[in-house]
């Protein structure tokens, strides 16, 4: 169903490219300038926008974070490898089990760990499960920052509720896992809890139908999402966003496809694309890919074999790598997520760093905001799709 | 038709709100306190100590190792042990802590305590209505605050519980049947030593 035409698209698209830059007239008057948060209900979090306005325009956007700072990773370089895997939790803290994913991956790689494959194919559910929910809750608050006064929230978490239900269930915690070890996961499934899990995601297509039927053709979303906050694929590639940012403005990478981390390359899946780079081709890609966790989820869920979870001579404790370094990232839901860890053959890291999909998609928010309007950069900020957790650390 | 979209989600919302008085499944709140959902079994909150026998302090199986104290990732974890020994559920003398606090402001409820202790001694609770304002203390749970009974344990977390007492048994059984081997040896030999001397060594 289409209410705007191609050409409209075009033409805003083609305006976007070359307004030029927004000058306050010499001698009218000074610019508006304002800080937008730390306290501010649309800002996911503490972080402040020090914006400069021309009436309503936006002529400076200035990002201002390091209110959520926590020293995580001065804190890893104190403490054992495996005690840093709580804290990593909590950096992207509604995805705890990808952060714990990517540190275990990273951790496996400095040491040259096996991963046994009933324990590869619980991470990928696990996985995708977090995809979802964060897809889910990342569109509700989007739409919630339109005005929606939380409807579309409440649907997602409605859904979001069975699946950290799940979570409770395997690991103990419903956002704060600390699941995976390195060398598999810490305790094993059971047949009640799979039963469960795929119970789930047979009402999971009719949710997202649901959703759908409430948000994508909405007249309003529509009018408010399109065409603002177009990035360039250039300047995306450029700048190394990843994660849906990247494959809204039409750049086809998915580190599960590019790396095939894990065992990725046995499931068949699709890789969502937007074509204009927009707020609404943001949101749209997020859609498609809950769709596509589905399918990865169902294929999963069929093909998970018996054995073992976890290496059986891995060690937990007394855990001292050999020195080296190692870089691990997997496809967060939020973009590529990072790990460097350097080890001096100690029992604590060298050097632990965190690279942060957030922190680095906040880089372009000046270049995507400039020229819009105040109430765009709410809806800008809110399809980036940052937590705070992970851009402090 | 202009507007077909936001007609078409208002019919989804109307569709819910009905169907919340009609069927459970678009019911999805419950009101608490009044109200309570079950809670899941493997739910960790804080840790406790577990202990064994009708006294607390002499059943506490914490043998004071440190483990969990040198594991804890924020360090909330507090242990003196003790000069003397006492006999734990094996009959072995071991150390037992004379303080064992726990900081549960600190605690991030990681669970890698429970994770490391080779004795299970210290298990995950699941109260989390602990809200208090007394804060200086009032969350630094010392030793006679975290020792429950292995009843306490059972009614929790009745699958691990059945598990740990399963493992603790067959540990018992088999330092028991270890002992009584070690008996039957010694015996053996002393048996041995005696028709070994010689007839009218000892005048």
């Amino acid at each position: 169903m289409t209410t705007t035409s191609t050409a409209f698209l075009r033409e805003k698209m083609e305006e976007g490219w070359n307004r030029p830059p927004v000058i306050a007239p010499e001698g009218e008057g000074e610019l508006l300038e304002i800080a937008m948060g730390p306290h501010h209900p649309s800002t996911h979090g503490v972080f402040r926008m020090d914006l400069a306005l021309d009436g309503e325009r936006v002529v400076r956007l200035k990002p201002v974070f390091g209110y959520l700072h926590r020293n995580h990773e001065k804190i890893a370089e104190q403490i054992s490898y495996l005690a840093s895997m709580p804290y990593t939790d909590r950096l992207d803290y509604i995805c705890s089990l990808t952060n714990n994913w990517a540190y275990a991956l990273a951790v496996e790689k400095l040491t040259g760990q096996e991963v046994p494959e009933r324990a590869e194919y619980i991470r990928v559910i696990l996985a995708e499960f977090t995809r979802i929910q964060n897809h889910a809750s990342a569109i509700g608050f989007l739409i919630q920052e339109m005005g929606a006064s939380g409807t579309p929230l409440m649907y997602a978490f409605k859904e979001r509720e069975k699946i950290l239900d799940l979570f409770e269930t395997l690991t103990g915690s419903r956002m704060m896992c600390n699941y995976m070890r390195f060398g598999g996961c810490r305790v094993d499934v059971s047949a009640a809890w799979l039963e469960e899990a795929r119970k789930v995601v047979a009402g999971l297509p009719r949710f997202i139908d649901e959703f759908e039927n409430l948000l994508s053709g909405n007249e309003i979303l529509m009018a408010r999402c399109q065409g603002v906050g177009i990035l360039r694929p250039e300047l995306a590639v450029n700048a190394g966003i990843t994660g849906p940012m990247l494959r809204g403005s039409g750049v086809n990478y998915d580190i599960r496809k590019v790396d095939h981390y894990g065992i990725y390359d046995r499931f068949k899946f699709r890789v969502p694309l937007g074509d204009h780079g927009d707020v609404y081709d943001r949101y749209m890609v997020r859609i498609l890919e809950m769709r596509e966790s589905i399918t990865i989820l169902n294929q999963a869920l069929k093909e998970i074999p018996g054995g073992p979870v976890m290496d059986p001579k891995a060690k937990i404790r007394g855990f001292r790598p050999k020195p080296g370094e190692a870089y691990g990232r997997i496809e967060a839901p939020k973009g590529e997520l990072g790990f460097y860890l350097i080890s001096d053959g100690g029992p604590n890291p060298y050097r632990y760093r965190v690279r942060p999909p957030s922190l680095v998609n906040l880089t372009v928010l000046e270049d995507m905001c400039l020229g819009s309007d105040v109430a765009d950069v709410v809806l800008i900020f809110g399809s980036v799709d940052i937590v705070l957790g992970e851009v402090d650390r | 038709m202009l507007g077909e979209g936001i007609l078409k989600g208002m019919a989804e919302t109307a569709r819910n709100f009905v169907g919340s008085f009609v069927s459970k499944e678009r019911l999805t709140t419950v009101e608490y306190p009044e109200e309570r959902i079950a809670a899941i079994e493997n739910a960790r909150v804080f840790p406790f100590l577990v202990y064994d026998t009708a006294d607390w302090e002499a059943g506490l199986r914490c043998v004071a190792c440190q483990i969990c104290e040198k594991e804890c990732p924020p360090k909330c974890i507090f242990i003196d042990k003790s000069k003397d020994k006492k006999p734990d559920a094996i009959g072995k003398q071991q150390f037992y802590p004379t303080r064992f606090d726990i900081d549960i402001s600190v605690c991030m409820s990681c669970q890698i305590c429970v994770e490391v202790c080779p004795f299970e001694a210290i298990k995950m609770d699941n109260e989390f209505e602990l809200a208090t304002d007394d804060r200086f203390g009032g969350l630094l749970l010392d030793r006679k605050q975290l020792a429950k009974p292995n009843e306490y344990y059972h009614q929790i977390h009745p699958t691990e519980a059945a598990a740990v007492d399963a493992r603790l048994a067959e540990e018992k059984a088999k330092a028991d049947a270890k002992a009584k081997g070690a008996a039957d040896a010694a015996a053996a030999k002393a048996a041995a030593v005696l028709a070994a001397k010689p007839e009218g060594a000892g005048d």
